[in-house]
């Protein structure tokens, strides 16, 4: 049957987060990023490219993730994303749902750690009907008695489910041990206790106090104006409350140092997940250390973890690391799956890895190759409007500046062999490796 | 991923595109304009036989190339199977004039990203570049599909690599296992029985010697297909193609699987996988359909808007009666590809709400099919699934690689580039008289397969029946 066998799982470099990724010269035209503000006074910024009939928009309210989720009621964040479509105003979840499919309106909610967000993809023609819809579902969802127990039942499945993978098991392991107590080490998608314990009152508690104007960024790209697009923002966002809810987390205090955590389960490939802290998105050596990580793990089949694990020694077919950057945490993290007979080669090579170049860095040629993918392969990546749109929300989210895509290619050109040497000795830590394991991993000695 | 979107999504996304970068979708869904036309290629063939198709997108200073060998997994020959994807991965391994695994170190280090793929009926191999590397990665896919040079010391490693990705994609997930024992359930000649990735025990004997004949054989000029698309016009990619492509000679002719028939199918079949590590049961079921490879665009078309109807999204008619009506099942849908060289299968997927036994969603489902059968679709329901599909041609435009693989699999699944760009205008023309012959055509339950996952049998059951068995008692196996 149809089916699709891939030679690498590209993996998105953080793509949760405005990314490492890095741009090349564009064309002025082509990325004119025009702020916007509307009558009623939201801002939002915008490219306009009428080629296509269609336009996306996209937005994120800041403290609405799921990291901010009570105490015993987790995965509420994820359980709006998955409820506000279902019926708002007048229409009820069918009516909703109808609107959406027959214009073939894509509106898409997610609550990721730190914050809340969603996408709106349409053909021009519907930009009115688009905003009216996105108005209600973020001010007058109904949280009618069927669809929530349709939406719950879906979601207590979704529970039971995610322990059948295996790296679903492995990480959610890691980040116990990395983060302790801290929120962002709890099951931020909720539990079997958890999600029956989230009341309908919780619900609209969270929509009255997470969307609000303050904490809301917003872009848009295509086939749109600027007019249009400030009619969109005051239809969709006008009447939302202008303050939200002010709670914020702690920074985390990242543990789990040296730790090995082996979960037993029978199959035959076992998945690791590895790593340890790192820096957030703002640190000034954020650009060298995704070049040194991009030597290490995070340039899919050219780095040296896929070198020597996958290419040299057939051990794994995907093996990479990757900067995680959270609000108040930073990570440096991978995966690899190996058979259960020959996993502890591939955890000793990482290791040995990760020493070696703590140690003596990267090269000048991997420094020059590095940023020569860097600069050059972000634009490659902005093919479409959504992830033009995400891109535009990312940058404001993270206060880059809106001459940001203009800057960035000075800013990775900026740093220096010396730069990325010191950056991997304090950044890259192999004592401080935390791995969890699930399978049979034979030869690999847990430490708790 | 949301589990809404996850439960409304089509099911098996992981069976269309594995990984993160992935083909959204071979459905040709395509343009609503005032020309029925899509995309626009613009094409030339050289004299040694390669197709080009040039897709202009000028949105940003980018370029797609995608090259397209018309030979997949069910061209494996009999007893090797997994080897088209084995050779995919050795097409990175070298040739004369690049070391082994440098392709990409290039490609990146020139701002690019490349990746490949395997399909059934189709190798693709393809890189996104900034424009001014194009005529780079032309040179480099050229010498390639010439000058393959693979040492031993590296086809080794790579077999273990493509073990370990078996192991990865399907002996780690029982829903997979499933799938796979499906597959060679519903097809009973055809090679679509054959995982893409090959079956273990044979994956594990091929030689490079296999895949050096495999590719003697396949990877030549008159065998394949350049896609290349973005900011770039016919006139400026023909001269590269005419250099970089142009010496490379002709291979032999190659005649597809032209005499590969199923025969009838007169029984249904039915596959059960119990594992101790499922722990939500889902039910599917596969039916034998026709194809636009087969030459049965009009059937394909009238399915196209069914699978629509039937079972994509929450306002679909198995959505509503099992979901929200009757509250049988957590999620269900359906999945059709007409874009297939053969015979291809018009698919059901469910999962039950918790208590709900798989024989009680069974007989919801055949009850649904069978109202279909007996009354049809409504104009309003074909109407609007219409609007659906070929709105979806303008969301489709909004990247690089829809087009590009649209044009792609048309071409290595028997079609021509008129089929992708009179597509809409065919959409338009199904009619719900169609849609009902399709159906009845399609929906024979002797022409299919039902699999089922559930989890491991408790140990009490199952002891009960093996001694309810032993002294041949038929008084109930206990609850």
């Amino acid at each position: 049957m149809i089916a699709i066998v891939e030679r690498a799982m590209n993996v998105r470099l953080g793509v949760l987060v405005l990314c490492s990724v890095i741009l090349l010269a564009l064309p002025a035209q082509a990325m004119r990023i025009k702020v916007v503000t509307s009558p009623k006074g939201i801002t939002g910024w915008l490219i306009e490219s009428p080629t296509v009939p269609l336009f996306s928009l996209s937005f994120t309210f800041r403290g609405g993730g799921a990291a901010l989720d009570p105490a015993g009621k987790e995965g509420l964040a994820d359980f709006i994303s998955s409820l506000l479509d279902e019926g708002a105003g007048s229409l009820d979840a069918q009516a909703f749902q109808a609107k959406l499919e027959n214009n073939s309106i894509r509106m898409r909610f997610s609550a990721g750690a730190d914050y809340f967000s969603g996408s709106i993809r349409a053909l021009t023609e519907y930009q009115s009907l688009a905003g009216d819809l996105l108005h209600m579902a973020l001010t007058q969802p109904r949280f009618d008695a069927e669809p929530v127990a349709r939406i719950r039942a879906q979601y207590l499945s979704s529970v039971r489910r995610r322990v059948e993978r295996p790296g679903y098991s492995a990480r959610r392991a890691w980040k116990r041990a990395i983060f302790k107590d801290h929120a962002y080490g709890r099951d931020l998608d909720g539990t079997k206790a958890s999600f029956k314990a989230i009341v309908v009152g919780d619900l609209k508690k969270f929509v009255a106090t997470r969307f609000a104007r303050d904490k809301l960024i917003v872009a848009a790209v295509g086939d749109i104006s600027e007019t249009e697009f400030g009619q969109m923002m005051d239809r969709a966002f006008g009447d939302l409350p202008a303050h939200g809810a002010t709670k914020t987390l702690p920074e985390a205090k990242i543990s789990g140092a040296g730790k090995v955590i082996v979960t037993e389960r029978d199959i035959p490939q076992s998945v690791a997940v590895f790593g340890h802290g790192g820096i957030k998105r703002d640190h000034p050596d954020y650009y060298a250390a995704t070049m040194v990580n991009y030597v290490l793990g995070g340039g899919g089949l050219t780095s040296r973890l896929a070198t020597e694990i996958r290419e040299k020694r057939g051990l794994a077919y995907s093996v990479y690391s990757r900067l995680v950057t959270m609000k108040h945490a930073g990570l440096i993290t991978g995966r690899v799956a190996t058979a259960n007979a020959r996993i502890a080669e591939s955890i000793a090579l990482i290791r040995e890895q990760w020493a070696k170049i703590a140690k003596f860095g990267i090269t000048a040629e991997e420094l020059r190759d590095t940023k020569s993918y860097l600069t050059g392969s972000f634009f490659t990546r902005l093919n479409s409007t959504r992830r033009v749109a995400g891109l535009l929300v990312s940058i404001q989210l993270h206060g880059m500046g809106i001459d940001y895509l203009e800057r960035r290619n000075q800013l990775i050109n900026a740093v220096s062999l010396d730069d990325v040497r010191r950056v991997a000795r304090q950044l890259f830590k192999p004592e401080d490796l935390t791995f969890s394991i699930v399978g049979r991993p034979k030869g690999v000695k847990p430490r708790p | 991923m949301k589990v809404i979107d996850f439960f409304k999504a089509k099911p098996r996304l992981w069976r269309r595109f594995l990984g993160v970068c992935a083909f959204a979708g071979f459905s040709l869904i395509l343009a609503l304009g005032a020309r029925a036309a899509v995309f626009n290629p613009k094409t030339f063939t050289l004299n040694n036989g390669l197709k080009v198709v040039v897709i202009e997108n000028h949105r940003m200073p980018v370029v797609r190339q995608m090259l397209f060998y018309r030979v997949g997994s069910a061209d494996d020959p009999p007893g090797k199977s997994g080897l088209a994807h084995y050779l995919e991965h050795l097409m990175f391994k070298g040739t004369k004039t690049t070391k082994p695994n440098e392709f990409s170190k290039i490609v990146a280090r020139n701002g690019g990203r490349d990746n490949a793929f395997t399909s059934s009926d189709a190798t693709g191999y393809y890189q996104t570049v900034a424009r001014d590397r194009l005529e780079l990665v032309m040179r480099m896919e050229a010498d390639r599909m010439a000058n393959l040079v693979v040492d031993p010391k590296e086809a080794a490693p790579e077999l273990k690599v493509v073990v370990e990705e078996r192991r990865s994609r399907t002996d780690n997930r029982p829903a997979a296992q499933l799938e796979e024992q499906m597959a060679a359930a519903l097809f009973l000649i055809y090679p679509y029985r054959i995982p893409i990735i090959g079956w273990k025990h044979e994956l594990e004997k091929l030689t490079l010697a296999d895949a050096m004949g495999f590719y003697r054989k396949y990877y030549a000029p008159n065998n394949a297909v350049l896609v290349v698309t973005g900011d770039i016009t016919i006139d400026q990619v023909r001269p590269l193609a005419v250099k970089y492509y142009g010496p490379i000679p002709r291979g032999p002719k190659i005649t597809r699987r032209s005499n590969l028939m199923e025969p009838p199918q007169r029984a249904a079949r039915r596959v059960v996988l119990r594992s101790k590590r499922v722990r939500e049961p889902r039910w599917y079921r596969d039916y034998v359909a026709p194809s636009r490879g087969q030459g049965h665009g009009r059937l394909a078309d009238a399915l196209e808007v069914l699978d629509v109807i039937l079972g994509t999204g929450a306002t679909s008619r198995l959505y509503r009666a099992l979901v929200i009506e009757k509250k049988l099942a957590l999620s269900v849908g359906s999945y059709y590809d007409a874009d297939m060289l053969g015979p291809t299968s018009f698919g059901i997927y469910a999962r039950p709400k918790q208590g709900v036994t798989w024989e009680v969603l069974e007989a919801a489902i055949e009850a649904e099919l069978a109202k279909l059968l007996d009354h049809g679709v409504t104009e309003a329901e074909v109407k609007a699934a219409k609007k659906r599909l070929l709105a979806g041609a303008i969301f489709a435009r909004d990247s690089l690689r829809r087009g590009a693989s649209a044009i792609g699999t048309a071409l290595t699944t028997g079609q021509t580039i008129n089929d992708v760009e009179n597509w809409p205008d065919q959409i338009k023309k199904v009619t719900p008289g169609e849609i009902l012959k399709a159906a009845q055509e399609v929906f024979r339950v002797e022409r299919s397969v039902t699999g089922l996952l559930l989890p491991a049998e408790e140990a009490g059951a199952a002891a009960k029946k093996r001694a309810a068995k032993a002294d041949g008692s038929h008084k109930g196996e206990g609850k």
